[in-house]
């Protein structure tokens, strides 16, 4: 809402406050003042000038040397408008002036003549184009009414004003009318507010015999009145109509259609004005359209109505969309002599439909869309009446044809001052409180501490006693509340479980060196089933859509955090950074129907992809690109962080990822995840080099992580180690040996680790050998050769039944 | 004999300080020290001599032995001194050139301030609540008191995916599940972050997923007051202790009153600058008390219960904070980008 400070001193006195001190105040009390607008102190010194003569230039055909009587002089001003003509009155600069853009007007001579002054355009005084009347586009602009000669042209022009735009929240639409926003800022003042007298001279002829009101569908159009305004002459409206129209950002049309917009902008009542003779009937029948039932707007439109679409008809066809738009048969025009004005309420649903379905938001539409001031939709009808009778010559007939099924809610709350008290944490006295509501002009009654309030029409938004706690300390000051902590139950505050074990995930990953990426959980149709652990896969999920996705790249719900992942590393990659170790944790959404019909299963995943060098120690020539047992270490840390045993990694097959380097990882029974690297074609895809990735299931991680907080004695008997090596196949898992050897070696056995892996020369093709270093300890005594002795047989003979082995020598 | 003796020393010392090596140093210890050496040749001759003289000259003997031998020996530490100087001095490397490179990770810087602003709550007794991102529209919407056709839904267009679910917009959800949980018996004291997703076209100032952060806090007496001293204690951690807040009145379908937090400006302590908008306070979050439809529909009786609810963005905190020109940073995962806020 753009509020005019000239217009709003109509209603309400603000010279004791700046205009930045007023939208100061207006913001705190809860309106947004976004901008203020004002080229006041931009310009200065233009009077009207009443152009005496005018006559060509000597020396230059363009240009002409007019004689402009200013009142208190008479100056000789040269001139290259086209329309400048003799008897005009006219904007003129004086030497001296100052215009917008920061142009400085000064004596000066043009081709041989002096020029005391400069007549202007309104673009030239600042006026937007758009707002500035097709006669005068291409030249100086000329007072159409009788103005003094030297009077005050920016005051006439509206110059001198400053424009606050209102950012207005949902509830605060009665904001959307001067008068609206005279009562508020009236309220922030303390000041009185002045309204609008409206009265109406009108003539003996009456409403009803010409025109009749029927509404078929109460509800979407609980009133509609009808006014019928005789001999009216269209022509341009007053300039302090079109003044304050252009500071509300509304183009002057003609002075009918510029009078509704005054009211429209001055009560928040949007109204339509019908050229009565082309109406086609003396009935107004308001209806919902018919099926397939057409219209042409006055933006020379045809348009389809639905059902469920308001319209206003002549009981034939209709002439309306209600609320929305006019139609073009009957618009009123030059020639219009009789109007028939509309002041209606229509249902803020019905409006907000079919305005959306045509895609025609206007200044009227958005206001019936918030909800009119029930009370004030006739008043705003014969505020029309009035000003088209002072400013279009009208004669108002006598009466209104209307129906009124309007059921008007007052809505009195009653409380006291305790409860605002006690909800604000204030202590506000009650005469405190009966002088805000006096500000607000909110009718009470009170008795002691009590009060009764009912809510005016124009503040729809109040409805409830917090409601009136809100406009209380808004008015108050919210400045003005103390600083207070919750005196309640006290609560200690904290983490779970599993928080705090995602905390402990987090710091694990970035201090092994990955960075924490956060990609997007929509994705498109593709990647929504790119790279998915097969224990997810075996469910057969299909990938959630969005019903109306604004771009194919995020229509899907992800099914895992890789594909995106592997975008953020090709992103990467492209701009050369190389080296990349992301890791993630994120929720995928499981949907088991072809129709989604519930929420999804929300699974959180932690992923991470690795490329590029994990060691680039350059100079001294260890530089070693990441592989499959980088990722599988940084999986083994986080296990042993958080102390799950029993992981086993078992070669898998899994779509999208290399056949043969890659892992599903078990703890116990449970499948957890996988590890691997991407399959080099989808690699190739991404113009990634080798990428490894850990994919792993949280909340089966959580749940696994043993936080018991145990101390195992320091071992007091020195522990001894041996070393084996055997011989078998190259297709035996090392994993497989380890926990035969683990097995076979109880109970003395503590830890097994392989030290070295060798095939090649002096070795069978096909075979390879494995090397193991056992490490024994007995925590009750010093262990015995014999004992050694005796596992590391059980230990050489399992493995060699197992694997057919052969012990290296 | 005595003569001879103190000949030897001269001469056995005289070499001691002209060795100029170990090597030579080990020669003169057994060419004078050595049983072969001379002054064992002098002892034997003692044979010879009287009995008063033998002790005597028996005792310049050792004395002369011992003075050789303790020359020899501090020679010898400082031959060995310079030879291990030496040794060292040739093991020097170049100090100057860069180490073996640890590799180095961290937080995505969303998740930091996140984690920052869940320890300032949990200090002041608030518990960590989550809850799913693909949700009914009655926990998004109807419960928070936005019934269908609220004009106030048009504010946060939203990814539906059927009539009755979407992706959440806010993390409101959250609190509404968290008080039914409770089922009518306080206090309920939470912060909710998580993820939140808007049906907006990305540029540099819209993401159409994004974070959110809010809080919760319903109890018997709880007041606005209250509410203006927790966000007061916020800001002062999060923000630093300069700074100042205030309340504005605003609007939100879930709270009534509504208000919306500034902070003072850094920049320009309140006078006004670009940053801020010539304002000299910048919005950081929306607050209210709980509207008593929300305590209703999640089993809260309004008139036993009172809370305060509020919310703000970290991606909003952290282009704040850090000037972060771009919301897509968040999300593109530039390691050059993320690589920055590790240590901040
Ligand atoms: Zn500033």
């Amino acid at each position: 809402m753009l509020v005019s400070l000239n217009w709003l001193k109509q209603y309400v006195n603000v010279d004791k406050v700046s205009p930045e001190e007023l939208a100061e105040k207006v913001t705190k009390s809860g309106i947004e003042v976004e901008s203020i607008e004002s080229i006041a102190d931009q310009i200065s010194n233009v009077v009207v000038g009443h152009v005496l003569s005018c006559e060509q230039h000597p020396d230059a055909d363009k240009l002409n040397v007019c004689q402009v009587d200013v009142g208190d002089e008479q100056l000789q001003i040269i001139c290259g408008a086209k329309n400048v003509a003799a008897g005009q009155k006219v904007a003129v600069a004086k030497p001296g002036a100052r215009l917008p853009g920061g142009l400085k007007i000064k004596k000066a001579k043009l081709r041989g003549e002096v020029s005391n002054g400069m007549i202007c355009s309104l673009e030239e005084l600042g006026i937007d184009p758009k707002f500035v009347p097709k006669e005068f586009e291409d030249g100086i602009y000329v007072f159409q009414e009788d103005v003094e000669i030297g009077a005050n042209a920016i005051e006439l022009l509206n110059l001198d004003d400053a424009i606050l735009e209102f950012e207005l929240t949902p509830n605060r639409s009665d904001c959307l009318s001067m008068l609206g926003v005279a009562y508020e800022v009236a309220a922030i003042l303390g000041e009185d507010i002045r309204l609008p007298e409206v009265t109406v001279d009108g003539t003996d002829q009456q409403v009803e015999d010409y025109i009749k009101v029927k509404v078929e569908d109460a509800t979407l159009n609980p009133y509609y009145g009808a006014f019928l305004i005789k001999n009216v002459k269209v022509g341009p409206s007053p300039l302090w109509i079109r003044n304050r129209l252009i500071a509300g950002g509304i183009r002057p049309i003609n002075n009918v259609v510029d009078i509704t917009n005054y009211v429209l902008l001055e009560y928040g009542q949007p109204l339509h004005a019908f050229d009565y003779d082309l109406f086609g009937s003396k009935e107004v029948v308001v209806r919902t359209a018919n099926e397939g039932e057409t219209i042409k707007t006055l933006d020379d439109e045809v348009r389809t109505l639905e059902p469920d679409h308001l319209v206003i008809t002549n009981g034939k066809e209709a002439v309306a969309i209600a609320g929305v738009m006019g139609g073009a048969d009957s618009e009123v025009h030059d020639g219009t002599t009789t109007v028939l004005l509309e002041a209606a309420y229509f249902h803020p649903q019905s409006v907000r439909k079919a305005s959306k379905d045509h895609g025609l938001r206007s200044e009227a539409s958005t206001r019936f869309e918030k909800g009119v001031d029930p009370k004030r939709v006739k008043e705003a009808g014969l505020r029309a009446c009035q000003l088209l009778e002072q400013y279009a010559n009208g004669e108002v007939l006598e009466g209104v044809a209307e129906f009124n099924d309007l059921d008007v809610q007052e809505h009195v709350i009653s409380f006291d001052t305790d409860k605002i008290n006690n909800v604000l944490g204030t202590s506000i006295s009650t005469p405190e409180i009966a002088t805000i509501l006096e500000k607000l002009r909110f009718p009470y009654k009170q008795n002691d501490h009590s009060f009764e309030v009912t809510a005016p029409t124009r503040r729809g938004d109040i409805t409830i006693v917090e409601d009136m706690v809100e406009e209380v300390a808004r008015i108050y000051g919210y400045d003005n509340l103390p600083f207070t902590l919750p005196a309640g139950s006290s609560s200690a505050g904290g983490l779970t479980v599993k928080q705090k074990l995602k905390r402990k995930i987090h710091n694990y990953l970035q201090g092994a060196g990955l960075n924490e990426a956060i990609t997007y959980s929509l994705t498109t149709e593709e990647y929504a089933s790119l790279l998915v652990d097969p224990s997810i896969q075996e469910r057969n999920p299909v990938p959630v859509k969005l019903a109306m996705p604004m771009s194919e790249a995020h229509s899907h719900l992800r099914l895992s955090l890789l594909p995106e992942m592997l975008s953020s590393i090709q992103y990467n990659v492209a701009r050369r950074q190389e080296n990349v170790a992301l890791y993630e944790l994120g929720s995928i959404y499981i949907n088991e129907n072809e129709v989604v019909t519930k929420q999804p299963e929300e699974k959180l995943r932690l992923s991470g992809a690795v490329t590029g060098l994990w060691v680039n120690n350059q100079w001294q020539k260890e530089v070693k690109a990441v592989d499959f047992y980088v990722v599988k270490g940084l999986v083994e840390g986080l296990f042993q962080v958080l102390r799950i045993n029993n992981v086993s990694y078992e070669p898998a097959q899994i779509k999208d990822m290399h056949p043969g380097r890659t892992a599903i990882i078990t703890v116990g029974n449970q499948k957890v995840g996988f590890t691997g690297q991407i399959h080099p074609s989808l690699q190739g895809q991404h113009d990634v080099t080798d990428t490894y990735v850990f994919d792993l299931d949280l909340d089966a991680i959580v749940s696994l992580a043993n936080l018991e907080e145990s101390y195992e004695l320091i071992p007091r008997y020195p522990s001894v180690t041996q070393d084996l090596a055997f011989v078998v196949d190259e297709s035996i898992a090392s994993q497989h040996m380890m926990n035969a050897i683990k097995k076979a070696g109880q109970p003395f056995l503590k830890d097994v680790q392989v030290f070295d892996i060798y095939q090649g020369e002096h070795m069978e093709p096909g075979k390879k050998s494995i090397a193991f270093t056992l490490r024994f300890q007995d925590p009750e005594g010093t262990l015995k050769d014999k004992q050694i002795e005796e596992a590391r047989e059980k230990i050489v003979t399992a493995v060699k039944e197992t694997f057919r082995a052969e012990l290296r020598g | 004999m005595k003569e001879r003796l103190e000949e030897l020393k001269q001469e056995a010392l005289n070499k001691v300080t002209a060795a100029s090596d170990i090597k030579e140093l080990q020669e003169v210890r057994v060419s004078y020290l050595g049983k072969k050496g001379p002054i064992t040749e002098v002892l034997r001759g003692m044979g010879k001599l009287s009995a008063e003289e033998r002790p005597v000259v028996g005792q310049l003997a050792n004395d002369v032995r011992e003075a050789i031998a303790n020359e020899l020996n501090q020679k010898q530490d400082q031959l060995e001194k310079v030879a291990l100087e030496k040794k060292l001095s040739e093991e020097s490397i170049d100090v100057t050139l860069p180490g073996r490179p640890i590799p180095t990770g961290g937080p995505h810087l969303l998740t930091k301030l996140i984690e920052e602003i869940e320890d300032l709550f949990i200090g002041m007794g608030f518990q960590v609540a989550e809850g799913p991102e693909v949700e009914q529209d009655y926990y998004n919407f109807e419960a928070l008191n936005l019934p269908k056709g609220h004009p106030a839904r048009d504010m946060q267009d939203s990814f539906y995916i059927t009539e009755e679910l979407l992706l959440r917009t806010h993390t409101s959800p959250v609190q509404a599940r968290t008080m039914e949980k409770h089922e009518g018996r306080g206090p309920v004291k939470i912060i909710c972050p998580g993820k939140v997703y808007r049906r907006d076209t990305d540029d540099a100032t819209h993401s159409h997923q994004f974070t959110q952060i809010e809080g919760l806090y319903v109890d018997k007496n709880v007041r606005m007051s209250d509410l203006k001293g927790v966000l007061n204690a916020f800001a002062k951690k999060m923000f630093g202790q300069t700074r100042e807040i205030r309340l504005r009145p605003s609007f939100f379908p879930f709270t009534e009153p509504s208000v919306e937090m500034d902070i003072s400006c850094k920049m320009c302590h309140g006078e006004g600058c670009s940053v801020c908008k010539q304002t000299g306070w910048i919005e950081i979050l929306g607050a209210g008390m709980v509207h008593p439809n929300v305590l209703k529909m999640a089993g809260f009786d309004p008139d036993q219960y009172t809370g305060f609810a509020f919310g703000m963005g970290p991606e909003r905190i952290a282009m704040l904070k850090y000037g972060i020109d771009d919301i897509r940073h968040f999300y593109t995962n530039d390691v050059r980008f993320l690589k920055q806020f590790h240590h901040a």
